[in-house]
């Protein structure tokens, strides 16, 4: 993925003329030997040159990197790598480009490339952004990348996501009406005011991001966090919900490690990638269970 | 499995310099409320000095406001107090829903009024103090 070709190296093997005799032969041998070596040390000379020597702007990028399983890398370190710049490159390029060409070991999560599979949400230039929607353009250079921070890391910028994920499903992310519609094709139905509600709270996209910037997550484990309280917002507030399930669901959300460990930091919602606003959302249902439980009529 | 490597508390505080508006929000909250606690019990001792009579109040609320690092430490107060009252409004208006995307600007706003507050009051707690 070089944007430079290292350049073809021009056919420089003169044969001389053969010459005759057979005890010639081990001389000739060895002589055409050398010339091999050398060519070969020239084109991989041309190729370290055009691998570490890039025309026009490069970037540099700090990558946080820790192998376990590998002696000598179980200390956590930063290697810097770089990169050349090119418009509308981001960080998950510039981490590819690096793998590729740097450091085959170079370890990272990543798939769509589009803001759509959540898998690369990183700690970059101290806050959480997904890697295929940060710009480099508009970043501090040299940029900083590292995994999410309150995750245990696995290897380089992969980190642990299975507590995230159970945190997602303690919600019951589940649809689960009380009626069914009578015809077999008939669909459930939502207002458009009911949609309009709720279709923020449907972008999730996974990520984590949310989860990792959260300083009160951090410090208990098992509080729900944003993503798992937008989750079961997303449930809650959809008009189709069964009356058993909401209040189910609102048991889950008002338990002691639900809505009111959120002291409204913002964090969550200043990153995510997604502009759900998990604060208000929050707060929203943190105003139902208040509601709920003043109910004595 | 591969062990993990946890980043310990540099995760956390150690990233002070990182953190946003509602962060130091929170942060300055929690320390002015725990301020303002602390500074009821110092209150109510000088105030049950009245216990033993006009006389020893006199002499001890004269004595301290004689000591100009307890004048300093009146505007301190003050600051703590007028920050953690309007803070505090912020977050009654967070609670209830309402401008939820100015949340920063009204930390902000809260802290320049602080600022004025204090820097207006100075003259008042400070006069006769040196
Ligand atoms: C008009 C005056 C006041 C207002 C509007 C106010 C408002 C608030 C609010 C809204 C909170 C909740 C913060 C949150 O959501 O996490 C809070 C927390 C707190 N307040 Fe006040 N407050 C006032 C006066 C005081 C006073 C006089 C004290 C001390 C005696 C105090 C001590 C605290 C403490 C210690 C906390 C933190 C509690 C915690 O750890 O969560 N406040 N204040
Ligand atoms: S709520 Fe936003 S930050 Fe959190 S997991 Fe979903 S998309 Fe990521
Ligand atoms: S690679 Fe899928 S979200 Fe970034």
């Amino acid at each position: 993925m070089s944007t430079q070709t290292p350049e073809t190296e021009t056919e420089t093997e003169t044969e001389p003329e053969a010459e005759s005799g057979a005890s010639a032969a081990p001389d000739h041998q060895q002589r055409r030997m050398d010339e091999k070596r050398a060519r070969a040390e020239a084109r991989d000379d041309a190729a370290a040159q055009a691998a570490t020597e890039f025309e026009g702007e490069t970037v540099e990028l700090k990558v946080f990197r820790y192998d376990p399983e590998v002696e000598g890398k179980e200390e956590p370190r930063f290697d810097s790598f770089t990169v050349p710049f090119e418009k509308g490159m981001t960080v998950l390029d510039a981490l590819i480009f690096a793998r590729d060409e740097y450091d085959s070991s170079l370890t990272f999560r990543h798939s769509c490339r589009q803001a759509v599979c959540g898998s690369d949400a990183f700690f970059i230039n101290g806050s959480q952004q997904l890697g295929c929607q940060t710009q480099m353009g508009d970043l501090e250079w040299p940029v900083r990348v590292e995994p999410l921070p309150h995750q245990d890391v696995v290897k380089d910028l992969v980190v642990e996501m299975d507590h995230f994920y159970d945190q997602m499903e303690s919600v019951q992310p589940f649809f689960d009406p009380d009626e069914l519609p009578d015809g077999e094709l008939d669909e459930q139905r939502q207002s458009r005011e009911n949609r309009e509600h709720i279709k923020l709270s449907t972008r999730c996209i996974w990520c984590g991001a949310c989860m990792s910037s959260c300083n009160i997550a951090a410090g208990d484990n098992q509080y729900l966090g944003p993503a798992a309280i937008n989750k079961a917002y997303r449930f809650y507030m959809d008009e189709r919900e069964g009356e058993q399930k909401r209040q189910e669901r609102l048991e889950i959300i008002e338990q002691e490690h639900g809505v009111w460990r959120c002291q409204t930091q913002f964090s969550c919602t200043e990153v995510c990638p997604k502009d759900i606003p998990l604060t208000e959302h929050i707060q929203e249902l943190k105003r139902e269970a208040v509601k709920e439980n003043l109910k004595f009529w | 499995m591969s062990e993990s490597y946890d980043r310990g508390l540099v995760e956390d505080f150690g990233r002070w310099t990182e953190f946003s508006a509602g962060m130091w929000a929170w942060v300055f909250h929690k320390f002015t409320g725990w301020v303002l606690v602390g500074y009821l019990f110092t209150h109510i001792s000088v105030l049950s000095t009245s216990l033993q009579g006009a006389q020893a109040y006199n002499n001890t609320l004269s004595g301290l406001e004689s000591l100009a690092v307890v004048r300093i430490l009146e505007v301190g107060l003050l600051a703590v107090a007028v920050f953690h009252i309007l803070n505090g409004i912020r977050l009654l208006f967070v609670d209830l829903g309402v401008g939820l995307e100015a949340q920063d600007k009204s930390f902000y706003a809260s802290l320049v009024l602080t600022g004025v507050i204090v820097v207006a009051s100075v003259p008042t707690f400070l006069t006769g103090a040196f």
